[in-house]
C-alpha cells in the first residue's frame, strides 16, 4: 500500500464518519462543524485526484463562505440541544429507510462501472488551466447563464433584505422586543 | 554566497542517498514541522516586542525596558508567565469546542505557510494555485473565532465573534479582488511565477496607478481581516471586554494572541510577494550594473525586509487611527472599497490586455 492508498483510506473513513455525525449530532452547531470536516475530506480527495483547483474552490465556497454563514445564523439564533425539538422515533426510522434506499440505488447504479476509472495523482482535468479552457470554450453559454442565476439570486436577497415601508411605532417596538427574545442574548 | 536554496538541496540529496524515498519524505516533513514551529515561536516573540516598541515610539515613551538589554526579553518573560497560568474553562462553556478553538485558529495560520516563498527556491509546497490556496485557507480562521465565541457561553464573546465574522467575510471580497489584479497582470496563480514576473521591477512600480490603488485596498482589507485596529471591533475592549477571547486565560489565550501576530506576518508576506516582488531584489529595468549589486543581498533578507516593512505599516495604522463604528466599518467595505476595487480590476484587465504596463 503506497502513501496515496493510505491517505485515501484515512480520508474516506473520516468522510463517512463525519457525514454520519452531521446527521447524528443533537446540537446544530456540532452538525455544521462536522459538515465542515466532511467538506475538508472531500477536498482531500480532490487533491489526491490532482484536482487542486477544485479542492481549493470547494474550501472557499463551502467551508469558507456557506458554512460560515450557517454557523453565523445558528449561533445568532442560539439554537442548542435544549431548544432543538425532538423528532419521534418513527420519523427517524423513516429517514433511515429513505436514506438506505438512496444508497441501494447508488450502489446498484455504480456496480458495473469499470474498476480503473479514477486517475490517482496523474489526472490533469482538475487543474485550473484545463478547467478554464473547458468552461470558456465548450460550455460558455451554460457557464454564463449560471452566473446570471447567481445575479438574480443576489438581487432577490437584496430586495428581501431591504427595509420595509414605514410601520407604526408600536408594532415596530413589539418587533424589536420579539427579536430580542428570539436572539436571547 | 549564502543561499537557503543550496542548503535545502544538499540536505535533500543527502536524505535520498541514505534513506529510501518514503522515509526521506517523512524526515523532510518532520524537519518542515520543526522549522514551522520554530518560526512561529520566533515571530511571536519578535512581533510582540516590535509592536510594543513601535507603540512606545509613536507615543513618545520608552516601552518595555526592564527585562534584558533594552527590554529584549520582555516577551519571553510574558510567555513564561502565560505558560504558568491556569487555563480556566468556564462552567457553562461547551468544553470540547472551547478547548478546540485556539488550536483551530493556530492550525489554520500554520496551513497558510505552505505556499509562501521565503527565499529563492525555499518553499514548502509549490502548488500551482498558491494565491488561491492562501485566500481559501485564510477564510477559515473565522470558523475558529466563531467557535471560541459561541462555546464561551458569554454574550460579549458571542457578540465579538459575530462582529469578527461579518468583518472577515466582507473584507475578504476586496482583498480577493486586489489579489486578482496581480493575478491578471502576471497571468499565473503560482507564487513562484508571480515572483518571476517581477524580475524587471515590482508590480507596484510597473502597474501604474491601478496597482497602487489595489495595494492600498489590499492593505486596508488585510488589516480588517486580521482584526487589527482601527478595525478591531471583534475585541473592542471599551465595549466588549475582550471580544471573542474574553473567557480565555493562560496558554489558550496566548495561542489566540500568537495566531493574530502570525496572521499579520502571513498577510504581509503575501502583500510583499504580490506587490513588492517577494524575494526578488530591487531591479530597475535593464540597468545591469545596478541589478547585479542588488543581487548580492541574499533573497531571504529581501523577503523579510519587505515583510517587516509592511508589518510596521500595519502597526503604524493601529497607533494612528481611531476605531471605526460597526456601521462605518461595513459601509466602508460595501459602499466604497468593493465598487472601487471592482472598477479597478476592470482597469487592470485593460492594462494587461493592451500591455500598457512596463
Amino acid at each position: 500500500m503506497g502513501i496515496t492508498q493510505i491517505l485515501f483510506w484515512i480520508l474516506a473513513i473520516t468522510a463517512i464518519f463525519s457525514a454520519l455525525m452531521v446527521v447524528i449530532s443533537k446540537n446544530p452547531v456540532y452538525s455544521v462543524l462536522w459538515l465542515i470536516v466532511t467538506f475538508f475530506t472531500i477536498s482531500g480527495h480532490y487533491i489526491l485526484l490532482n484536482a487542486q483547483f477544485l479542492a481549493v474552490v470547494n474550501i472557499i465556497v463551502y467551508a469558507g463562505a456557506i458554512m460560515v454563514l450557517f454557523l453565523f445564523v445558528i449561533m445568532l439564533m442560539n439554537l442548542n440541544k435544549e431548544t432543538e425539538p425532538q423528532k419521534s422515533k418513527w420519523l427517524k426510522l423513516a429517514g433511515a429507510v429513505a436514506g438506505g434506499c438512496l444508497l441501494l440505488v447508488l450502489v446498484a447504479g455504480l456496480r458495473h462501472t469499470e474498476k480503473q476509472m479514477t486517475e490517482m495523482v496523474t489526472g490533469d482535468i482538475g487543474l485550473i488551466q484545463n478547467l478554464g479552457k473547458v468552461l470558456f470554450k465548450d460550455y460558455v453559454v451554460p457557464f454564463e447563464i449560471s452566473s446570471i442565476l447567481f445575479l438574480s439570486a443576489m438581487v432577490g436577497a437584496v430586495v428581501l433584505g431591504k427595509k420595509e415601508p414605514r410601520i407604526p411605532v408600536e408594532t415596530e417596538m413589539r418587533k424589536v422586543e420579539e427579536t430580542q427574545q428570539a436572539i436571547n442574548i | 554566497m549564502f543561499s537557503l536554496e543550496g542548503i535545502t538541496k544538499s540536505l535533500q540529496d543527502w536524505l535520498y542517498l541514505n534513506f529510501n524515498p518514503t522515509w526521506a519524505l517523512v524526515i523532510e516533513c518532520l524537519i518542515v514541522i520543526v522549522l514551522a514551529i520554530a518560526l512561529f515561536a520566533f515571530l511571536g516573540l519578535v512581533l510582540v516586542l516590535m509592536e510594543r516598541k513601535v507603540a512606545a515610539h509613536m507615543q513618545i515613551r520608552l516601552g518595555p525596558n526592564r527585562v534584558g538589554p533594552k527590554g529584549m526579553f520582555q516577551t519571553a518573560a510574558d510567555t513564561l508567565k502565560l505558560i504558568m497560568k491556569e487555563g480556566l474553562t468556564p462552567d457553562g462553556a461547551d468544553k470540547f469546542l472551547f478547548n478546540l478553538a485556539p488550536f483551530v485558529v493556530m492550525i489554520v495560520a500554520m496551513l497558510i505557510l505552505a505556499p509562501i516563498a521565503f527565499a529563492k527556491g525555499f518553499q514548502i509546497w509549490d502548488i500551482n494555485i498558491g494565491v488561491l490556496y492562501v485566500s481559501a485557507i485564510s477564510s477559515l480562521s473565522v470558523i475558529g473565532i466563531l467557535m471560541a465565541g459561541w462555546a464561551s457561553n458569554n454574550k460579549y464573546s458571542l457578540l465579538g465573534a459575530m462582529r469578527s465574522g461579518a468583518q472577515i467575510v466582507s473584507y475578504e471580497l476586496s482583498a480577493g479582488i486586489s489579489i486578482l489584479c496581480i493575478v491578471v497582470l502576471s497571468g499565473s496563480l503560482s507564487i513562484n511565477e508571480i515572483i518571476a514576473s517581477q524580475q524587471n521591477g515590482w508590480w507596484l512600480f510597473k502597474g501604474h496607478i491601478p496597482v497602487i490603488i489595489a495595494f492600498v485596498i489590499f492593505m486596508i482589507a488585510v488589516t480588517a481581516e486580521t482584526n487589527r485596529a482601527p478595525f478591531d471591533l471583534a475585541e473592542a475592549e471599551s465595549e466588549l471586554t475582550a471580544g471573542f477571547h474574553t473567557e480565555y486565560s493562560g496558554m489558550k489565550f496566548a495561542l489566540f494572541f500568537l495566531a493574530e501576530y502570525i496572521n499579520i506576518f502571513i498577510v504581509c508576506a503575501i502583500g510583499a510577494t504580490l506587490f513588492l516582488g517577494g524575494w526578488m531584489p530591487f531591479h530597475i529595468g535593464n540597468w545591469q550594473d545596478f541589478n547585479h549589486i542588488m543581487d548580492y543581498i541574499p533573497s531571504s533578507i529581501w523577503f523579510f525586509g519587505k515583510t517587516f516593512f509592511l508589518i510596521f505599516l500595519i502597526m503604524w495604522f493601529r497607533w494612528t487611527f481611531p476605531r471605526l463604528r460597526v456601521d462605518q466599518l461595513l459601509n466602508l467595505e460595501w459602499k466604497y472599497l468593493l465598487p472601487i476595487s471592482l472598477f479597478n480590476l476592470l482597469l487592470v484587465t485593460v492594462i494587461a490586455i493592451f500591455g500598457w504596463h512596463f
